[in-house]
């Protein structure tokens, strides 16, 4: 039930985000989502891709660290409170949230947040067992 | 000493040739007076500014009586080299010389170094030495990536290398994915090149799906440049090789000069041709054994160019205890800081090794790194580039913050100077395929 996200290092220099996308476009690999998180020095980027294995050996050839981490997906109800409800929950079994974002896909009603726990294996059962919708890799991007 | 014939049977360390690291110690020293006395009166015979600085100071080959009159001789320096460039220094006629080596050194004119065939003998015997005293032997296969040329690594490790009748490989440096497929498909047992290209090439070698851990490389000799403990440890760590450190310049013959053992513990200098003094670079007296000065070496051999009380500039101690190995030669300490390496910051001497050492210190798997000194509105800043690995990356930011801070507190621990420390992307700083720069000084540019 988990989903396997790539991060990268990327020094806050001009081109280098554009560079890793790139390396990972010449190889095909498409990115689902990502989000960057910047220092004022260097950013660690962290990516949704259709193939985790292939974008880290992409980002790795062109001279790119990678490294795959496990995240945990989780659709949450759209509307006001959907995000709370399930933060809830989670505080309920007290799992300890590294950080999130958004999963964003235009389709249809879902909305779906990637969220890296301490312990992600933890995180799931425990979501799972409180009635929360953890979105499998193969049911990201479906309607 | 008995000497041996199945010197190979014996497994690592032995050669006859190696004989004279084991002498009795007051055989040594006598060898070394008569040596001595030899290499005076060559100099002062044959070298102009030699005999000069000698009558001035009123002293004649026959004022040495004992090896402790040489502390009554004077230096030579490096820029006598220069200033008697290009062959000012030799003792020999053209017609006895058989080889020139050049180094730029780093400014100005090349320092040039001249041998004749008595002096390529000793100097591919001290070489033997050397690689007999890292168990280097006949069966081995050796990739020599020092440079061929001018420089005396190259052709210094290559005749050593067939004198003990291992196999050369003689790749010289650079084209780095064809060392790495070389290595690997020739099974090559040992390695020769500065420390930092070997870290290049375990790195790439990784890129390229090689594991070196996979390879029959078991020994790797280096030197031609400063390293620490640090960067053993994680050169041992990242192969199964055993790193040992060795010792030369070309003003007194190129590698060779000294080597470690299978003890690791201090480099032994092949002391029957080569003579080592410690002095205070201050005043320039002899310390005794033991004690931290500059280095300062007396070829006892040489014919070409004989170098009489050389200042190496290199800050290290003689280690006169017996070593575990049973050489009797006595050590000097590892050479982590030369003179010329040294910068100063806001008054403070800083060492790059000192860098190295605080950054390896922290993390253990941080080998790229450079230094950048620059001046804001008249004060000094000392920047450090550190190239962030696989091994220490992590997704998360506040990790990263943490190994940040970690980095630039260990810096400031060893050189008491506060860095502005960047983390870098791996391949951002420039490798270089010899002697490894690390300080970019554009303070006066």
């Amino acid at each position: 039930m988990k989903v396997t996200q790539i991060s990268s290092f990327i020094e806050n220099r001009p081109g280098r985000l554009h560079a890793a996308c790139e390396a990972l476009a010449a190889k095909g690999v498409n990115i689902h989502t990502l989000m960057l998180a910047d220092t004022a020095e260097f950013g660690i980027l962290r990516l949704i891709v259709a193939d985790p294995e292939a974008g880290k050996v992409a980002l790795e050839a062109a001279g790119y660290i990678a490294k795959l981490t496990e995240v945990v997906a989780v659709e949450i109800p759209d509307d006001a409170g959907g995000l709370a409800g399930i933060l809830a929950k989670a505080d309920a079994a007290k799992l300890d949230i590294e950080y999130m974002y958004a999963f964003s896909t235009a389709v249809g009603q879902r909305a779906v947040v990637i969220i890296r726990f301490s312990d992600p294996d933890q995180a799931v059962d425990e979501l799972l067992a409180r009635g929360v919708n953890v979105v499998a890799p193969v049911e990201l991007l479906r309607g | 000493m008995m000497l041996r014939e199945n010197w190979n049977d014996l497994g690592q360390g032995f050669h006859p040739v190696s004989a004279p690291d084991y002498l009795p110690v007051a055989q040594l020293r006598e060898l070394q007076l008569r040596r001595l006395r030899a290499v005076v009166t060559r100099a002062y015979d044959n070298v102009k500014l030699f005999r000069e600085r000698m009558d001035e100071r009123g002293l004649t080959p026959a004022s040495i009586e004992s090896l402790a009159d040489l502390g009554r001789l004077p230096f030579t320096i490096k820029t006598d080299l220069r200033d008697t460039y290009p062959f000012g220094l030799f003792a020999s006629p053209m017609g006895e010389i058989v080889r020139l080596h050049a180094s730029s050194g780093t400014t100005g004119k090349p320092i040039v170094v001249a041998y004749t065939q008595e002096d390529l003998q000793v100097w591919a015997s001290a070489m033997l030495r050397t690689f007999a005293s890292a168990g280097v032997h006949r069966g081995d296969i050796v990739q020599n990536a020092y440079g061929y040329g001018l420089f005396t690594g190259g052709l210094g490790a290559h005749y050593g290398l067939e004198a003990i009748g291992a196999t050369v490989v003689p790749t010289s440096g650079g084209n780095t994915d064809r060392q790495i497929m070389l290595m690997r498909d020739f099974g090559v047992t040992g390695i020769c090149c500065t420390p930092s290209y070997f870290v290049h090439l375990i790195e790439r070698a990784k890129e390229l799906g090689v594991n070196l851990k996979e390879l029959p490389l078991r020994v790797g000799i280096f030197g031609a440049e400063p390293w620490t403990d640090e960067m053993r440890r994680h050169i041992e760590a990242e192969t199964n090789i055993k790193a040992y450190d060795i010792y030369g310049l070309s003003e007194i013959t190129g590698p060779g000069v000294g080597s470690e053992c299978s003890a690791q513990s201090g480099l032994h200098i092949f002391e029957d041709h080569f003579y080592p003094e410690i002095v205070d670079p201050e005043t320039l007296q002899v310390l005794p054994d033991g004690e931290e000065g500059e280095l300062v070496l007396t070829t006892l051999s040489k014919r070409a160019m004989p170098m009489i009380r050389y200042r190496t500039r290199d800050i290290t101690r003689i280690i006169a205890e017996p070593c575990s190995c049973g050489r009797t030669v006595r050590r000097i300490a590892r050479i982590a800081r030369r003179s010329d390496d040294m910068f100063i910051i806001r008054g403070v001497n800083v060492f790059p090794s000192q860098i190295e050492t605080a950054l390896l210190a922290v993390e253990g798997a941080l080998p790229h790194y450079r230094i950048i000194l620059s001046r804001d509105k008249g004060l000094d800043q000392m920047g450090v580039e550190v190239e962030v690995s696989a091994a220490v990356f992590s997704d998360q930011v506040r990790a990263m913050e943490e190994l940040h801070k970690r980095l630039a507190h260990s810096i400031e621990r060893i050189t008491g100077i506060r860095a502005a420390l960047r983390l870098v992307e791996p391949h951002s700083i420039p490798r270089s395929e010899g002697k490894a720069k690390r300080v970019w000084d554009e303070r006066n540019s």
